[in-house]
C-alpha cells in the first residue's frame, strides 16, 4: 500500500479535531520531516535503534570510557539503577508485544501469559550450568544454546494448551489460562528438580563471543555481566519482535486474526480456519515470552516460582490494554507505564509511600482502576491502532480510508473526516 | 499413591465443610453468569469485602474480640453475618453500577467486560493491601465465637468445631432460601427469564437494570456471608483472601454447570471432596494443582458441567 505522504491529509484522516486548529505554516514546516519519515522506510527501525542506544548512554554516561565521571542529565533513573530499570522494562516490552498478539490481535483473553515466560526461564536454567550443582540441569550447554529451546518449549506449550482449550467459549479461555499459570507455578514450587520454592541459583550468563574490548571499552570478557550490555541484547530482540509482528499484522494471518476477533462465527463461515489461527496466535505470542524468559534467566541468574506471580500476568494485560489493544506502539508504551514508571516514582519518593500508596503494590490498584476507566471511556487504549479506529465505524470505514494525494478532492476528504469525527464521539461516550 | 484409609474419613468431613463454603461463593458466579453470560472475576473481592468489613466493624470499631456466650452469641453472630452480607451486597451493586452498566450501555465487546472485571478485582484487592486499609500481613479476625469448643468430638475421626457446624448450617439455610427465591418469587422468575433471553424479557416488561442489580446484590450477599464464615473458620483475614477461594468456587460453578444454581451447590461439594481426599493420596501441596486440573478437564470434556446450564430447578 502506497503510504500517503501529505501531512495535512494524514492529519485530517487521523486527527480531524486537531488538524483544524493547526495553522498551515506549521504543517508546511513539518511536511519535510513527515515525508522523510515515510521515505526512509525500514530506516525507521534504524532510527529507533539509534534512539534506544542513546538512552542508556544518557542514563549512565560512564558506560563509555570517554565520558568517565560525567553525570546523567536525567533525574531519578540515572546510573546503574536506571539501566536496571531499563532492562526490566525491556523484558516487559517483549512480554507485552507477545501478549498483544494474543489479546489485541486475535482477541483471546490470556490470563496466564507469564506461565510461558516462566517456562522459557526454567528451560534456560535446566540447560545451562547453574550454581556448580548438577541436580538442576538436564544438559550443560552454553547459555546461548538454550535460546532456541526456550522458544521451542514456549511455542509447544502454547500449542499444547491451545489445542484443547481454544475450542472453548472465549470467557472460559480466560479462566483456563489463569489455571494454567497456577498449575505451572505450583508444579515448579513442588518438584525437586526445580528446587521448589528455593529456586535455581547461579544460572550462567550468555557468552556472546564479544572480543575483550570494543572501541576502547571493555566488554568484561565478552560475558554479559554488566547490566548495560543486556540492553544491547534486548534492543535488537525488541526490534526483531516488532518487525515480525508488524509483518504478521499486515499478512493474511493478521487479517484472519482481525476477522476472528471481530466476529468468530462470520469468520468461520467465510472459511477462516478459526482454531488453527487461534493456536497460531497462542504459539507466536508465547515465542516472544520464550525470548524474554531466556533473557530474564541469564540476567537475574536466579529464578524461583516467586519471580512469576499471577499478578504479573494481570499487570502485562494492564500494559497491553492501557497502551491500546492491537497496537504495537501501545504495547511498548503500556509496558513502560506499568514497569518503568512505578520504579521512577519509587526512586523519586525515596521509598516512602506516595499519597498513602506503596509504589510496588499501589501500582496494581491504580492500573486495575485504569483498566476499568480505559474500557469505559477509551476502549481503544491510549494509542489505539489506526485500523481499530476505522473499524469502530462501520459506516465511516469506507470513506475514512480515502487517501488522496492531490488536494483536488477536498470534498471527499471533508466527508471522510466528518464521519470519523462522528465515530470518535460515538466511541468516546 | 498411598491412600491411607484412616486419613480419608476426616478428609471427607473437612472436604464437605469446605465445599459448603465454596457453594456460598459459587452462587454469585453462577447467578451473574446465568443472567449476563459474564464471568464476574471481581466476585472474589466481593467475598473478601464481607470478611474485611466485619473485621473492621467488630474488631476495630465495636471491640468485640473475646468469645461471648448465650443469647449474646446468637445476636453477635447474626449481626456479623448480616453485616458482612450487606457490605458485600453494597460493593457488588456498586460494581455493577459503575463498572458493568456503562459497558452495557455502550454494547461493549465481551472482552471489555472481562478486562473490566479483572481491573475491578485487582483495584479492590490492592487497595485493601495499602497501609491505610489492611496492610500486607494477615490480620486476626475478631474472636467473638469460641474457636476451640467442638460440637462433635469425633465425626468420622475429625473434630467438628462449633464454627464449622455453624458454617454448614448457614450454608444449607442460604442455599434453600436462594433456591426458593429463584424458583418461587416474582423477582426470581424475572431472573430466570433474563437467563433465558434478555431481549425477550425486556419486551415483556421486565426492568432488566433492576433485575441485574438484584442478581449482583443477592450473589454478593451470600458471598459476604461466606467471607464472614471464612474469617471465623480460619481466624484471620488478608487482603487477597478471596483469590484462591474465588477461583475454586468458580471451578465448582463450572463443574456443576455454570448458570445452574443447584449445580453450583453440587459442584462445590464435589470439589471440596476431590480436593481434600486427593490431598491425602497425592499430597496437600498439590491441592491447588488438582483443583485447577479438574477445571481444565471439565471444561475440555464436559463444558456444560454435571447438571447442565439451565438456571431454574
Amino acid at each position: 500500500m502506497a503510504q500517503n505522504t501529505n501531512l495535512r491529509v494524514y492529519l485530517d484522516n487521523n486527527y480531524p479535531k486537531t488538524s483544524g486548529r493547526l495553522p498551515d505554516g506549521v504543517v508546511k514546516v513539518l511536511q519535510g520531516p513527515f515525508a522523510l519519515w515515510f521515505k526512509i522506510g525500514y530506516g525507521r527501525y534504524l532510527f529507533g535503534l539509534l534512539i534506544m542506544i542513546a538512552i542508556p548512554i544518557l542514563i549512565d554516561p560512564e558506560i563509555i570510557p570517554a565520558f568517565e565521571g560525567l553525570d546523567s542529565p536525567i533525574p531519578f533513573i540515572q546510573g546503574g539503577f536506571g539501566i536496571r530499570v531499563l532492562v526490566v522494562t525491556g523484558i516487559w516490552i517483549l512480554l507485552a508485544l507477545g501478549l498483544n498478539v494474543v489479546v489485541g490481535m486475535a482477541g483471546l483473553l490470556d490470563l496466564g501469559y507469564v506461565a510461558f515466560f516462566m517456562l522459557g526461564a526454567y528451560t534456560t536454567a535446566f540447560m545451562t550450568s547453574s550454581g556448580g550443582d548438577d541436580q538442576f540441569h538436564i544438559v550443560v550447554w552454553p547459555n546461548i544454546a538454550s535460546l532456541p529451546f526456550a522458544v521451542l518449549v514456549c511455542v509447544l506449550a502454547g500449542v499444547a494448551l491451545g489445542i484443547p482449550t481454544l475450542r472453548l467459549r472465549g470467557d472460559y479461555l480466560a479462566i483456563v489460562t489463569l489455571g494454567f499459570h497456577e498449575i505451572v507455578r505450583q508444579t515448579a514450587n513442588n518438584l525437586t528438580i526445580t528446587n521448589g520454592s528455593r529456586g535455581i541459583p547461579g544460572i550462567e550468563r550468555p557468552d556472546l563471543g564479544f572480543p575483550e574490548s570494543i572501541g576502547g571499552f571493555s566488554t568484561e570478557f565478552g560475558v554479559l555481566s554488566s547490566h548495560t550490555y543486556w540492553l544491547f541484547l534486548l534492543i535488537p530482540a525488541i526490534i526483531l519482535a516488532v518487525i515480525m509482528i508488524r509483518h504478521l499484522e499486515d499478512s493474511r494471518i493478521g487479517r484472519y486474526w482481525t476477522a476472528i476477533r471481530e466476529d468468530e462465527v462470520a469468520a468461520s463461515a467465510m472459511g477462516v480456519p478459526v482454531v488453527k489461527m487461534k493456536v497460531l496466535a497462542f504459539a507466536i505470542g508465547a515465542s516472544t515470552s520464550g525470548v524474554a524468559g531466556w533473557i530474564f534467566a541469564g540476567y537475574a541468574t536466579f529464578i524461583s516460582p516467586n519471580n512469576f506471580p499471577l499478578l504479573y500476568s494481570i499487570l502485562i494485560l494492564c500494559a497491553v490494554v492501557i497502551g491500546g489493544l492491537g497496537s504495537i506502539s501501545g504495547a511498548v508504551l503500556g509496558a513502560i507505564l506499568v514497569t518503568g514508571l512505578p520504579e521512577v516514582v519509587r526512586e523519586a519518593s525515596g521509598g516512602q509511600t506516595v499519597f498513602g500508596f506503596d509504589p510496588e503494590t499501589g501500582r496494581i490498584a491504580i492500573f486495575g482502576f485504569l483498566l476499568i476507566v480505559v474500557m469505559i471511556f477509551r476502549p481503544g487504549g491510549l494509542l489505539a491502532p489506526r485500523r481499530r479506529r476505522v473499524e469502530l465505524s462501520e459506516a465511516g470505514a469506507a470513506e475514512g480510508v480515502i487517501v488522496d494525494e492531490s488536494a483536488g478532492k477536498q470534498k471527499d476528504q471533508l466527508a471522510g473526516s466528518a464521519t470519523l469525527t462522528e465515530t470518535r464521539q460515538k466511541g468516546d461516550t | 499413591m498411598d491412600c491411607n484409609s484412616a486419613l480419608i474419613g476426616p478428609q471427607i468431613v473437612t472436604g464437605l465443610i469446605l465445599g459448603f463454603l465454596y457453594a456460598l461463593i459459587a452462587l454469585g458466579y453462577t447467578m451473574v453468569y446465568g443472567v449476563l453470560k459474564l464471568i464476574n472475576f471481581a466476585h472474589d473481592v466481593i467475598f473478601a469485602t464481607g470478611g474485611i468489613f466485619v473485621f473492621y466493624a467488630f474488631g476495630l470499631w465495636f471491640g468485640i474480640t473475646d468469645p461471648v456466650a448465650g443469647p449474646e452469641l446468637v445476636l453477635t453472630v447474626t449481626v456479623a453475618l448480616l453485616a458482612g452480607g450487606i457490605a458485600s451486597a453494597v460493593s457488588a451493586a456498586a460494581l455493577e453500577r459503575f463498572a458493568y452498566r456503562p459497558l452495557r450501555r455502550r454494547n461493549a465487546a465481551r472482552l471489555s467486560y472481562l478486562i473490566t472485571a479483572i481491573g475491578a478485582s485487582f483495584f479492590m484487592t490492592y487497595m485493601y493491601q495499602q497501609d491505610f486499609l489492611l496492610g500486607t500481613g494477615k490480620r486476626q479476625f475478631p474472636n467473638y465465637m469460641d474457636r476451640q469448643s467442638a460440637i462433635f468430638d469425633s465425626l468420622m475421626g475429625t473434630r467438628v468445631t462449633d464454627i464449622m457446624f455453624l458454617l454448614v448450617i448457614t450454608s444449607i439455610v442460604c442455599l434453600v432460601i436462594l433456591d426458593r427465591f429463584i424458583n418461587q418469587t416474582r423477582t426470581g422468575r424475572s431472573i430466570r427469564a433474563l437467563s433465558e433471553d434478555i431481549t425477550a424479557s425486556q419486551l415483556m416488561g421486565v426492568n432488566i437494570d433492576r433485575v441485574i442489580v438484584t442478581t449482583f446484590v443477592v450473589g454478593g450477599f451470600f458471598a459476604g456471608i461466606a467471607g464472614v464464615l471464612y474469617g471465623m473458620r480460619f481466624g484471620n483475614v488478608v487482603f487477597n483472601m478471596g483469590f484462591i477461594p474465588g477461583i475454586k468456587a468458580f471451578t465448582a460453578a463450572v463443574l456443576g454447570g455454570i448458570g445452574n444454581i443447584r449445580g453450583a451447590m453440587l459442584g462445590a461439594l464435589a470439589l471440596g471432596l476431590i480436593e481434600n481426599v486427593s490431598s491425602v493420596c497425592i499430597g496437600s501441596e498439590w491441592k491447588n494443582v488438582i483443583a485447577f486440573s479438574v477445571l481444565v478437564l471439565v471444561l475440555v470434556f464436559k463444558p456444560t458441567g454435571l447438571m447442565g446450564e439451565r438456571m431454574g430447578g
